[in-house]
Order: C-alpha cells, then sequence, then structure tokens
C-alpha cells in the first residue's frame, strides 16, 4: 500500500493509468502508420465514390454508357471523352465507370458468398464432431481438386442466362456471376476459419467461458468468431482482387456478362481488337482494372501486417 | 511413408469420380448441344449425329450402363471384365474436331501448355530469387523499396492486362515481337535451337512469368532476411570469411528451404493455369481449347480436360509433398 502510494507521489501515476489500447485500434493505428496501405485505401474510397456517382446521379455522368454516337466512332480521348470512344461510339469513360462499379459490387459480392459458406462450412467442421468435420473436409478436398479458373468457367457457362425468378436483368446477370466465382473461391476461407476454431477451442478463455456454463452458442458467436476475424479479414480483401480478376476473366474470353452491359474485362477484350490502331481502347480499362487490384492489395498488405504484427 | 503414398494414391479414386459426376452434371447444364449450328441443322442429320456419339441415351438413368455417365465413367475407368482385367482409359472423341481422339488433342495442346509454363517457371525462378536477393540486401534502401513495390504489384497484375503493355510497347511500338502464335518446337525438335522462334516466345513468357516471378522475389527476401540475421551468418562474417561466401554459402544455401516449397504448387499452377495467356496470344494450348470447348459443348473435350488437369494436379501435389519430406526430415506422415 504505502509502496503504491510512493510510486503514486513519484508521478508515474500516468504512465500507469494510460489508456488501455484494444487490438482493433492498435491495429488501426498499425495500418495508419503504413503510408502504401493508407495511399491505397483513400484511393479505394475516391475510385468507389466516383464510380457509384457517375453510375446513379446523372450530374456526374457526362454520357450514357449505352448511347451509340455513330458520329464519333473510336474518336481518342477528349475533354469531351477524356478515355475516348469504342467502335460503336460509345463514351469509354462511361463505360469505364460502369465497369468499375460491376467490378467493385463483383469483388464484395463474392466475399460476401464465400464468407457464408466458408464459416458454414468451416464451423461445421472445427465444432460439428469428428464424423462431420471428416465429411466437410472431404468437400473441401474435392472442391479444391478441381483446376480453378476451369471450373469457375463451366459453372458459369452452366449458370449463364438461368433465370433465378428474384431479380431480372442486370441484377440477376451479376447475381449469377456472383454464384460462379463464389462457389469455387469458398475453399481457402473454408479451411482458414476451421484451423482458427479448432486452435481457439483449445485455448483457455474458451474453456473458462465453458467452465462457466457459457451456452455453445454464446462460446461460438461471442468469443470464438471475433477471435478468427483478423485473419480472415486479411483473407477477405484478399479475396476481392482475386474475385474482379476472375470476373474480368470471364468477360474477356467472351463468357462474362450480357452486353451491353460493359464490365472491364468486357472492354479490355474489346479494346484487344484495336490494340494495333487504337491503343487507348484497351489501355483506359486495364489500367482501371490494375489500379483497382493493386490497391486492394496493398491494403490487404498493410491490413496483415497491422492485425500481425509478429507476422512481418 | 509408402502407407502415406499409397492412401493418397487410393484417396485418388473417390476425388476423381466425385469431380466426374459434378463436371458431368454442370456440363450437360449448360444450354444447347454440340449440334446447335446457327442454321438450324434437319433433324435427321441431328438425330444420327446423337446416335453416333451415344447423346441419344439419357444423361443419368436407373439403367446406369445404358446411360451417358455410365458409358463414360465405363470408359475411363481402366479395368474390364476381361483377362488381362486392364486397358487403356478412354477419353472419348471430340465432337467438334472432326472426330480426333480428345486424347490426343490434350497431348497436343499439352506439349505447347507444358512448354510455355515450364519457361514462364525458368524466367520467374531467376529474376524473382535474383530481386529477391538484392532487395534483401539493400534491407530498407532505396533498391529494396523498389524491389518491394515490384513484387506487390506485380502480384495484383493480371496477366491478360499485362500481356496487352507488352504488346503494345515490344510488338505494336517498337516491333520486336510478333502479337500472336507461338514459337515452340514440336516436340521431336525441342533440342534443336533453330526450331525455336523467339519473337513469337518471349512475350507469353515473360507476361505468364511475371506474377510467379513477384512472388518468388517476396518470399526470397523475407527468407534471406530472417536467414542474414541469424547467429551463424554473424559468425561467418566475424572469422573474417568475405562477404561473397557468406552470402552464396551460408546465407542463400539455408534461404532456399521456404522458396523451394512454394515452387511446386506454383509449377502446377503455371502449366494449368496458362490459358489466358494462350487465349492472348492465340497460342493453341490445352486452356484455349477447353474455353472453345465450354462454349460449343463440345462435351468430351470438356470432360477430358478437367479429369487431365485434376489428376496432373493431384500428382503434382503428391510430388511436392513426398518431397517436403525428403528435403525436411521434421515431417513425417503418418
Amino acid at each position: 500500500m504505502a509502496q503504491a502510494e510512493a510510486i503514486a507521489d513519484l508521478g508515474f501515476e500516468e504512465t500507469i493509468q494510460r489508456r488501455q489500447r484494444g487490438l482493433w485500434s492498435d491495429a488501426l493505428r498499425r495500418l495508419i502508420k503504413n503510408r502504401l496501405a493508407l495511399v491505397a485505401l483513400v484511393l479505394l474510397v475516391a475510385i468507389a465514390t466516383l464510380a457509384i456517382l457517375s453510375n446513379y446521379v446523372d450530374a456526374v455522368q457526362l454520357h450514357d454508357p449505352r448511347t451509340q454516337v455513330y458520329t464519333e466512332v473510336r474518336q481518342p480521348p477528349t475533354w469531351d471523352h477524356p478515355f475516348g470512344t469504342d467502335n460503336l461510339g460509345r463514351d469509354n469513360w462511361a463505360r469505364v465507370m460502369q465497369g468499375l462499379l460491376i467490378s467493385l459490387e463483383v469483388g464484395f459480392g463474392v466475399q460476401v458468398l464465400v464468407l457464408t459458406i466458408g464459416i458454414l462450412v468451416g464451423g461445421t467442421a472445427a465444432l460439428g464432431g469428428k464424423a462431420l468435420d471428416n465429411i466437410m473436409m472431404r468437400i473441401t478436398d474435392i472442391a479444391y481438386a478441381f483446376p480453378d479458373l476451369l471450373f469457375i468457367i463451366l459453372l458459369r457457362s452452366a449458370l449463364q442466362g438461368r433465370d433465378l425468378g428474384v431479380v431480372s436483368g442486370r441484377t440477376q446477370d451479376i447475381l449469377l456471376m456472383i454464384f460462379a466465382i463464389g462457389f469455387v473461391a469458398w475453399v481457402t476461407i473454408a479451411r482458414l476459419i476451421r484451423g482458427q476454431m479448432l486452435s481457439l477451442k483449445e485455448r483457455d478463455f474458451v474453456i473458462a467461458a465453458r467452465a462457466m456454463g457459457a451456452p455453445q452458442w454464446q462460446i461460438v458467436f461471442r468469443h470464438m468468431l471475433p477471435n478468427t476475424l483478423g485473419p480472415v479479414i486479411v483473407a477477405v480483401v484478399f479475396g476481392i482482387p482475386l474475385a474482379m480478376f476472375a470476373e474480368a476473366t470471364l468477360g474477356f474470353i467472351g463468357i462474362g456478362l450480357q452486353p451491353p452491359t460493359a464490365s472491364l474485362g468486357i472492354l479490355i477484350s474489346d479494346g484487344y481488337h484495336y490494340i494495333q490502331s487504337h491503343v487507348w481502347m484497351v489501355v483506359f480499362p486495364a489500367g482501371t482494372l490494375a489500379t483497382l487490384m493493386l490497391c486492394f492489395t496493398f491494403l490487404g498488405d498493410g491490413m496483415r501486417d497491422a492485425l500481425d504484427p509478429r507476422g512481418r | 511413408m509408402t502407407a502415406y503414398v499409397i492412401r493418397r494414391l487410393l484417396w485418388m479414386i473417390p476425388l476423381l469420380w466425385a469431380v466426374i459426376t459434378i463436371t458431368f452434371i454442370l456440363m450437360h447444364s449448360v444450354e444447347g448441344g454440340p449440334f446447335d449450328r446457327e442454321r438450324e441443322l434437319p433433324a435427321p442429320v441431328v438425330n444420327a449425329l446423337n446416335k453416333k456419339y451415344g447423346l441419344d441415351k439419357p444423361v443419368f438413368s436407373v439403367d446406369v450402363w445404358n446411360s451417358q455417365y455410365g458409358q463414360y465413367v465405363g470408359d475411363i475407368t481402366p479395368l474390364k471384365f476381361d483377362f488381362p482385367p486392364f486397358k487403356s482409359p478412354d477419353l472419348g472423341v471430340s465432337f467438334r474436331n472432326s472426330d480426333q481422339s480428345v486424347a490426343d488433342l490434350i497431348r497436343q495442346g499439352f506439349w505447347v501448355s507444358f512448354q510455355l509454363g515450364v519457361l514462364a517457371f525458368f524466367f520467374a525462378v531467376v529474376v524473382g530469387m535474383t530481386l529477391g536477393s538484392i532487395s534483401a540486401l539493400n534491407h530498407n534502401g532505396p533498391i529494396d523499396y523498389a524491389g518491394v513495390f515490384f513484387s506487390t504489384a506485380g502480384a495484383s497484375m493480371p496477366n491478360f492486362i499485362l500481356a496487352a503493355f507488352l504488346i503494345i510497347i515490344f510488338s505494336v511500338e517498337l516491333g520486336w515481337t510478333d502479337v500472336l502464335g507461338w514459337g515452340g518446337p514440336a516436340f521431336h525438335d525441342a533440342w534443336n535451337p533453330a526450331a525455336w522462334n523467339l519473337r513469337k516466345v518471349v512475350l507469353p513468357v515473360v507476361a505468364l512469368g511475371v506474377l510467379p516471378a513477384a512472388y518468388f522475389a517476396r518470399i526470397t527476401r523475407a527468407s534471406m532476411l530472417e536467414v542474414l540475421g541469424q547467429d551463424y551468418i554473424r559468425t561467418a562474417r566475424s572469422k573474417g570469411l568475405s562477404e561473397w561466401v557468406v552470402i552464396m554459402r551460408h546465407t542463400v544455401k539455408n534461404a532456399m528451404v521456404p522458396i523451394l516449397t512454394v515452387m511446386g504448387p506454383y509449377l502446377a499452377y503455371l502449366i494449368t493455369g496458362s490459358f489466358l495467356i494462350e487465349h492472348t496470344f492465340s497460342i493453341p494450348g490445352v486452356g484455349r481449347r477447353f474455353v472453345e470447348s465450354v462454349v460449343v459443348r463440345d462435351y468430351g473435350m470438356i470432360m477430358g480436360t478437367i479429369v487431365f488437369y485434376t489428376v496432373f494436379i493431384a500428382f503434382i501435389n503428391l510430388i511436392v509433398d513426398v518431397l517436403y519430406a525428403v528435403v525436411d526430415p521434421r515431417i513425417r506422415y503418418g
């Protein structure tokens, strides 16, 4: 007691009562310190805002991505058409903006699906006992055995043009695209969640919660799931550019979204036909997709370092 | 170890069966059939074609051996009710390539994909390890930052975009290379330098190899940095060894292990995953054929390619796992 007072007298109080930093605020601080990741984050927010605004606000949208002006075919970049026009006289800026939004929708949509399947399969495997674990892991083994992109191509052609009966038009097309990619991409996350949960199951705080009589759902949702979040979030951020890449790939080889919808892959593929004469038609969509994927990778790198400082 | 390998090999059988079944279901749920043309063929012709290729039978049926699925599984299983009870697996014929056998088409395509993949792999190993080492030796200097930037940027650049920029610079602007085609030799000519057309080889190989090069650079750098911080490096330096010996004999050798472990999967990935590059440069590899066959619903080619690549990847993974245990005696498989 006397000792504590003596310490207080010495003015150590403030250092001792330093505000406690949690995992998340600590991670955020480290993320902000990582300049490259911060730049990527700011750039991503800017790009996303631009994409949403130019697709939904008429004042920002200079041209309609579907309007064909036959007197302005394959124009080089001008102030009116910053990215030029395509072979049907459509404004490439508007089309790239549309493709950008689609890339973002597919990227995030796929991750939502992947997380759902991943948590279901990984969680069941880790918590459902040995028999269920075996079944779930054999299923993941089979999904893992398929050559990835070949399977996505096959799934995409099988799903293409189907009627879900819930939504229609472009939304449905994008949803089907998300299914085709998501049903292949979930394996990594499922394995990650299973591994995390298996190791968490043996940790002291979970055993303590169980010993205190906490119900199973509370242990899973309050104690285990939040602790798996760090690595899972990193995997999700890295998964977004991969999903965008898959969508662009499908568009590029000709089984992407239905025309006239322009995804970045379709724009790149269209531009390829004119690569020898009208270079800008492929440069702008390709540059946009590369920038987008680059930002997500830098952000993911930063988040991994921020959430797991020992992993450097 | 032997038991482990045998178990892995046996597990491939149900795995392959599941892959075949799933592919079969998906493939037949693609709308349309292989004989749909823009100008519709007369019904008797279509019927005759369907009968010839066994497509008049139901896809699935309780009477398994009288369905297309049962027929395929029976054909591909290397067993028969006869003596000796073995036959070679039959992958069928391609409907759209004038009745050539699927096995032949895959063999031709695979030779091209294999050359492309292996060359890109060597490119990636040489470039990646050099860059990674230089980065690590200039830790936190400007060269290091440039290397890290390259390796992150290269790892997130879709290869068909990279291909576009390479084509614009080297084919369109400079005219050093050709835009389309593959310049590799035929199988029997592989060691004849005159059979290689470098104008058609360099760009696809570089476009395919940059991504793994970036990845190898990253791993090499991390691994080298870890080894450079070890006590035995300090010891080696303090006993007066030249920097060259310290780096070549003590650092690089020890830093190799984690790099070797990622190389195997990447080799498989490069050989099987080159179809975008094949599509971009019009290279007649397996991947490009696969894309074509999905679009025209050439069932035999779709099944054949997926089965072949599944087996190929499974074998590479098995070899890699066995090699781990050979390289690192701490790993044991029970």
